[in-house]
């Protein structure tokens, strides 16, 4: 079924690597169980499903029966005179109220071993913001990550998390966890992996324009590679032999400006950057000017001095998040965007 | 049976009825399930304001040392002796005493403009020295430094205290035309319904008003 | 017809007296009216439009999901639209349906009352409904909304669109609510005919009743909220932002405080009318009235304190997790008495396949579905799962249109010749239900699966993975839309061509079906007596039975 080819004329060249496919078990399953909590969420979802399925087919099962049985025949069919059945109606009263015991008990179980983090889990600190997620790893300093975050394999983590603006929502599908990430206070949600590979990170609390592009992608590593990935993924810098308007392209996606600003020209909730450099620009306020390098080292720093007209102050500052080094290299990535 | 409505009609019965008592039961029923709607109206304020001084108990007992307590305590005062000449502005209805319903009313009436007059003048120096509620608090231009964030404070005093203002407005409203009423000589030992059920609106607001003194303006 | 009825006695109706259509003439007589009657009318008329304009919102939302990328509308559409159609289904489309339409309409009929207790608050009603639609609709011209029907804050608090109008849109709709709950209340206490007991009320007016104390109870709380949400966006107060010192968590307490009793707002009119529907159509007295009856006063009851369950993932305290998930738990065990009961209503009854009972069956069908899959939601393990999710988007809509929403129409159906004395195409009628049974549930029943899958709501955009899904669920609202479409135009076409409809085509027993179709202004011609219950069909067989009590 590939209905997108009819409308692909409109749809955005995405070159990208393509997304983690958490349903690889099919359409109709859960998906992938990749932390110790899956296997319980998923025993306790087959075992209300199985109730459900006894019920509904009793209850669908007896209405399909009667309807066959008890159709009219003649207008003046008779019907029976009862009314109630004390007996009938404790039992399905009392059974349903038994079962649902059951189900809340069990649930409640797996449900606080969520809740309380064993003590040498790996700390990771998460942080929300239109759109993208950070992540920061107390214990590496200087590691930041946007919209990734890279895990060992069997060792518990706890993610504390917060957000910069509105609410967000932290959903790991193939670990079963999801926690809200509210701003002005911390939340803390942990998981423990157990195979590993490349899952989904979604935001689930809906958030504005980008809320289904605030994606990112969950690494999880044997534990002998993980720190070393670590101090990988931490490092952005200029590398041997790499010219300054590449690295600012990997700048570009690794600290999630391409989550608002295209390079092809379309229009996201910033402006896009093709053939940004050298452009007249009109401001909000009625102003104009040109963007050159002090006003790109601005607009990074202090996003909302200048708002181009059209658009909204929707900009965090990045003070602190990029050094000038970087800073230059995206200029210089912004130049090659003709 | 059919018949018992159309033998006769008395003035107020309205159509769909079939005796007065009747009328005036469904009448009391819906005030006091309107009364219920209002104190869960108020109920989530005040839930509010709880939950604001949980957070902040240090800013709320400060904060509250600029609220008057001569004026809230005058206006409670006010407001009992109007709730007082209320309920015998009730009871003269039920004994047919004209003279003295039109009396207690043009009391009750008198009292709830002067609570008005005075939270005027409370209203007044709050905004003359910047305690207003959220973005428009700006006290410190006044001189006036609260540690915290008074902001909120001011903002659910106004909130509380202008969605109660707002009660009392309509309650001379429909005081005043209860005594237009009167005047005409509606009401009477037989029909008395609209003078109580405004009375029971004029208690309700009386009671959330003390509610709304200590917590405000007697915060320990 | 009503001779074959025992029981209830109302006098004869002559025939020369006009029907409430015709009592009074022109524009005003409508507009100013204060028959209940009327009202219930232009409820229909008013909430029928608004879910046109709710349901055109759905079909360009679905559209867009056909593919994964972004297509026809830029993500700001997307969101206002979502946000739009959930807004207007809810605050404008099912909460006053039921009540406002066909409660209006019934509750005085069935109590055999000249009106409700308080017409012209009836009228107030109508008219603040009609103000805050035009809230609403003014927000619509005025930049959209695009925070949600749920108005989370911090999000609404600042968001760029039109929050103040919606906000009050839907403040002043609470009062409309909570008018109406107020006087059916009165009116079922106060306005019953000589002889109609509690044990003797018509289920329907047991629903209706239910409803409204929950509508006086929570709408007022709702009102408080958006009030502050008002407050907090032009004043900035700093009781729900974090940024002014607020606590945006504490806004998802009262938003579900209100919110989540109006689920049941919003159920109980279907299970009301669902009783209706099964008794009479298979000629049985409704199997365990008391259990039906007082399960809506306990579901009543306990949606209070429900609320928690929408907020298991939101950071409130596990412990509170864990207690709203057990009272959530208790508050399925009535529901399923309810279902239970009607599927034995059936039982040894004379079953007939027209139009009222296939929705009646259609709505067994489709509530079981949503109401079991609030188990895995209710369920803390797998709630933290499924939050969120398209298999929470999947559950509602199995419950507010599955149930609400069919019953609805199931009831239209049952009563459409009481109040516009025409009867609709029969053959006509069982196409449209059968193009809604089949869309709907091709609309839905994979978005549970699009859930379990970790498909989070209100994307505009998705992984392909999702793909396959998403179209399917596009076309069954294609035909969900086209079934309803046709419901909508061989409905109208009655008006005009239809048959004259006979005054109680169904053989019902309870007082609606003993006065003319459509009723005289004043309902009965005097006070009719009631002697025996609202489910006492003649086809009863009472031969062999020593003592029924």
């Amino acid at each position: 079924m590939n209905l997108s080819t009819l409308f692909l004329a409109m749809a955005p060249a995405k070159d990208a690597p393509l997304p983690p496919n958490d349903a690889k078990g099919g359409p109709w399953s859960m998906p992938i169980q990749a932390s110790t909590f899956a296997p319980e969420t998923d025993a306790i979802y087959l075992f209300i499903l199985v109730l459900c399925l006894i019920s509904f087919v009793g209850i669908i099962g007896a209405t399909l029966y009667f309807m066959r049985a008890y159709r009219r025949r003649s207008p003046d069919q008779k019907t029976s005179s009862i009314t109630h059945n004390g007996k009938v109606e404790f039992l399905w009263s009392a059974i349903p109220a038994v079962l649902l015991v059951v189900i809340f008990l069990w649930s409640e179980v797996a449900f606080m071993k969520q809740v309380v983090p064993p003590s040498d889990a790996i700390d990771i600190r998460v942080k929300g913001q239109k759109w993208f997620w950070t992540a920061e790893y107390p214990a590496n300093p200087g590691v930041q990550l946007n919209n990734e975050i890279i895990v060992p394999v069997g060792v518990p983590v706890r993610v504390t998390l917060t957000s910069e603006d509105v609410i967000h929502s932290f959903f790991i599908p193939a670990f079963r966890i999801k926690r809200d990430a509210v701003p002005g206070r911390y939340t803390t949600v942990w998981f423990e992996a157990t195979r590993p590979g490349d899952y989904n990170l979604f935001c689930a609390e809906y958030c504005g324009d980008q809320h289904s592009e605030m994606r990112g992608v969950v690494h999880v590593l044997p534990l002998d590679e993980y720190e070393a990935a670590l101090e990988e993924a931490g490092r952005l810098e200029l590398e041997q032999g790499e010219s300054l308007a590449a690295f600012g392209e990997r700048i570009y996606t690794r600290k999630g400006c391409n989550a608002c600003h295209s390079t092809d020209g379309t229009t996201k909730t910033g402006p896009s950057w093709k053939g940004i450099y050298g452009a007249d620009r009109t401001f909000a306020d009625g102003s104009s000017g040109k963007v050159d390098d002090n006003y790109i080292r601005e607009s990074i720093l202090e996003p909302n001095a200048k708002v181009v007209a059209g658009f909204t102050p929707q900009m965090p500052s990045f003070q602190g998040q990029l050094n000038d080094d970087q800073i230059t290299a995206l200029i210089e990535f912004m130049k090659t965007l003709k | 049976m059919s018949a018992i409505a159309t033998a006769e009609h008395p003035e107020h019965l309205a159509h769909h009825f079939d005796t007065l008592e009747q009328q005036a039961a469904a009448a009391k029923l819906g005030m006091w399930l309107f009364l219920a709607t209002e104190i869960l109206m108020f109920s989530g304020l005040f839930l509010g304001y709880f939950i604001i001084r949980m957070f902040y108990p240090e800013m709320v007992l400060e904060a509250h040392e600029y609220l008057s307590k001569t004026a809230g305590g005058v206006n409670t005062v006010v407001l009992i002796t109007s709730s007082f000449t209320m309920a015998l502005a009730v009871r003269a209805a039920q004994v047919g005493d004209q003279k003295n319903l039109i009396r207690n009313l043009i009391f009750t009436i008198g009292f709830a403009g002067v609570f008005m007059v005075v939270k005027y003048f409370e209203y007044s120096a709050k905004f003359e020295h910047g305690m207003l509620p959220g973005k428009f608090y700006h006290a410190w231009d006044h001189g006036y430094y609260i540690e915290g964030l008074p902001h909120i404070f001011f903002g659910l005093y106004f909130c509380m205290t202008g969605l109660h203002g707002i009660h009392v407005l309509v309650g001379i409203g429909v005081l005043t035309w209860i005594l237009l009423r009167a005047k005409k000589g509606e009401f009477g030992p037989s029909y008395y319904t609209p003078v109580e059920n405004v009375g029971l609106y004029w208690h309700l607001v009386d009671l959330v008003w003390i509610f709304l003194f200590p917590l405000l303006y007697l915060v320990r | 017809m009503s001779d074959k009825s025992k029981g209830s006695v109302a006098p004869d109706v002559p025939a020369t007296e006009p029907s409430f259509w015709e009592a009074d003439k022109g524009l005003a007589s409508w507009l100013f009216t204060l028959d209940h009657k009327r009202l219930g009318v232009m409820y229909l008329v008013s909430t029928m439009i608004f879910l046109f304009v709710g349901g055109a919102a759905a079909l360009l939302l679905r559209t867009e999901l056909l593919t994964p990328e972004g297509d026809i509308f830029s993500a700001t559409v997307y969101n206002k639209l979502f946000t739009v159609h959930g807004a207007v289904m809810v605050f404008l489309v099912i909460i006053p349906s039921v009540p406002g339409a066909l409660g209006n309409f019934l509750l005085p009929l069935m109590l055999g009352a000249k009106d409700v207790a308080f017409p012209r608050l009836n009228l107030l009603s109508f008219w603040v409904y009609t103000l805050g639609a035009m809230f609403f609709l003014y927000t619509l011209f005025a930049g959209g909304l695009d925070t949600g029907w749920t108005f989370y804050t911090p999000y609404s608090s600042t968001t760029g669109t039109s929050v103040v109008s919606a906000t009050l849109g839907a403040f002043i709709l609470g009062f409309s609510s909570i008018l109406t709950g107020l006087n059916f209340i009165v009116t079922v206490h106060k306005m019953r005919a000589p002889g109609l007991t509690w044990n003797r009320l018509p289920l329907f007016v047991w629903g209706i009743y239910a409803t409204a104390v929950i509508q006086i109870l929570a709408t007022p709380v709702l009102a408080i909220t958006l009030l502050l949400i008002t407050i907090e966006r032009t004043l900035n107060i700093g009781i729900f932002d974090p940024a002014m010192g607020g606590d945006p968590v504490l806004f998802q307490h009262f938003f579900w405080f209100y919110s989540h009793p109006a689920v049941y707002i919003m159920i109980l009119p279907g299970f009301a009318i669902e009783s209706e529907l099964i008794a009479v159509h298979s000629r049985k007295h409704i199997f365990g009235y008391k259990a039906i009856a007082l399960s809506s006063v306990a579901i009543a009851i306990i949606s209070f304190l429900v609320w928690g369950h929408h907020m298991f993932v939101s950071g409130q305290s596990e412990l509170a997790g864990v207690i709203f998930s057990f009272l959530t738990f208790a508050v399925a065990v009535p529901t399923a008495i309810k279902v239970f009961s009607w599927v034995a209503t059936l039982y040894k009854g004379s079953i007939e396949f027209n139009t009222p009972m296939l929705y009646g069956l259609m709505f067994i069908f489709t509530f079981s579905i949503g109401g079991l899959t609030g188990l895995f939601l209710g369920s803390l393990a797998t709630d933290v799962h499924l939050h969120d999710t398209y298999f929470v988007v999947a559950h509602f809509h199995y419950v507010m249109m599955g149930g609400t929403i069919i019953a609805f129409i199931g009831g239209i159906h049952h009563w459409w010749s009481k109040m516009f004395g025409v009867n609709y195409s029969e053959k006509a009628a069982k196409i449209g239900a059968l193009l809604v049974f089949i869309g709907f549930n091709m609309t839905f029943f994979n978005q549970f699966i699009l859930g379990q899958q970790g498909m989070p709501r209100r994307y505009y955009t998705y992984l392909p993975q999702f793909q396959q899904q998403h179209v399917l669920s596009t076309i069954g609202a294609y035909i969900l839309g086209a079934g309803l479409l046709w419901t909508a135009i061989y409905l109208i076409h009655s008006l005009r061509r239809g048959e004259k409809a006979t005054s109680n085509p169904w053989h019902g027993v309870s007082l609606e079906w003993h006065t003319q179709s459509p009723p005289i202004q004043h309902n009965f011609h005097g006070t009719p007596v009631v002697t025996s219950d609202p489910y006492d069909f003649p086809e009863i067989d009472r031969t062999g039975e020593t003592d029924r009590h």
